[in-house]
């Protein structure tokens, strides 16, 4: 078989498999249905295909095929207009939705994960052309090949990672009071919840947390009201929430200290377990767009 | 397209009906026990969160 052809079908397969590893059910619950794998899949196989021919195309001096690859490029950004599309419109149906800065962090990774099979593509199909060129033995090319497809599938994965609230915030329980109607956590007033039935529902089976961010960048991230959104939709949907459409008084509420800058989260779980819920709360991302940077910048470091 | 009513006052149950003047259908309750009551169900039915405004009335608002 041609070296070039082998080239392109290990590259695909690399490329295949890395979006493969990146296709799991993961906290955020999402994908997790055949249809969505089977779209994502074939998808990703051919964003593969695409960075898997890029390579060989230049060799053949065939330059209008770098082309094809913007047309990949336009290609995924439908498929985060389709992610979006697709969230948004469950929205309404989520006891506790996931907000707009969540669904579009969410698209965003898919759109993500399809540059990053194509990527994986393109590099491993290099890497066979390389070794096939310097070694000429079918071998040690579909070796290296391989290498730097793993390379670059741990690697890049990796870098998309990104961070959690834990790496800019602590988090501790806290008590749930009531002056009079309000709902007291941490000396911050959330909000008047007027029936004593649910007044009672909150004292005995409600969980409350301080999140404290740990420095100005934090706050100021953790201020953004979508990414307190993605606190509360992450912590109802690994809990549990105890509500339904009728009582929205038992919506899991986030406010902000603004005295101190620190959020407050209560919700009243399926399941009462303060060790789950400050989990939750740590390894909930943080959102692409609420990351505030502030102390980038010389006047945020002169009131800090 | 689902068409709600966002952050607006649904309904008024009170205990005290000469502090209440107003275009919101309000429910006089005896007692508090039957505000609460009162309260409770509307809330269910109008899909509303009950809060105390702490001079005898209950506010049903849409969130």
């Amino acid at each position: 078989m041609d070296a070039t052809v082998t080239a392109v079908g290990l590259g695909t397969l690399l490329g295949a498999l890395a979006r493969l590893s990146m296709l799991r059910v993961d906290y955020r619950q999402y994908p997790s249905y055949p249809q969505a794998y089977v779209i994502h899949l074939t998808l990703g196989a051919i964003a593969a295909f695409l960075g898997a021919v890029a390579i060989p195309a230049l060799l053949a001096k065939d330059f209008a095929a770098g082309t094809f690859l913007s047309l990949a490029a336009t290609q995924f950004r439908e498929v985060r207009n389709i992610e979006r599309e697709t969230l948004t419109r469950i929205e309404s149906t989520e006891l506790v939705v996931r907000g707009t800065a969540y669904i579009e962090g969410i698209a965003r990774v898919f759109e993500a994960r399809n540059y990053i099979a194509m990527v994986t593509a393109t590099l491993s199909t290099g890497g066979f052309l390389l070794a096939d060129a310097a070694l000429n033995t079918l071998p040690a090319a579909v070796l290296a090949s391989a290498c730097v497809g793993a390379v670059c599938i741990f690697g890049l994965s990796r870098a998309m990672r990104g961070l959690k609230v834990a790496d800019m915030a602590t988090v501790r329980p806290a008590e749930i009071e009531f002056d009079g109607p309000t709902l007291v956590v941490a000396g911050n007033r959330l909000m008047n919840v007027g029936s004593e039935a649910a007044r009672e529902k909150y004292r005995t089976e409600a969980l409350a947390v301080v999140i404290e961010p740990k420095d100005p960048n934090a706050k100021a991230t953790l201020a953004n009201t979508g990414q307190r959104q993605a606190l509360a939709h992450n912590a109802a949907a690994l809990l549990g929430v105890k509500k339904d459409v009728d009582t929205p008084e038992f919506t899991p509420i986030v406010r902000r200290n603004i005295e101190t800058g620190e959020v407050n989260l209560v919700l009243i779980p399926a399941e009462r377990d303060m060790d789950a819920l400050l989990r939750a709360v740590l390894d909930t991302p943080v959102l692409e767009g609420a990351y505030r940077r502030p102390l980038a910048a010389r006047a945020a470091r002169m009131v800090d | 397209m689902e068409v709600d009513i966002k952050r607006e006052i649904v309904a008024v149950v009170t205990v005290a009906p000469d502090r209440v003047v107003g275009a919101v259908p309000t429910f006089l309750a005896a007692d508090d026990a039957e505000r609460e009551r009162i309260a409770s169900s509307l809330a269910v039915i109008l899909r509303a969160a009950v809060h105390d405004l702490g001079n005898g009335a209950y506010v049903l608002v849409k969130h």
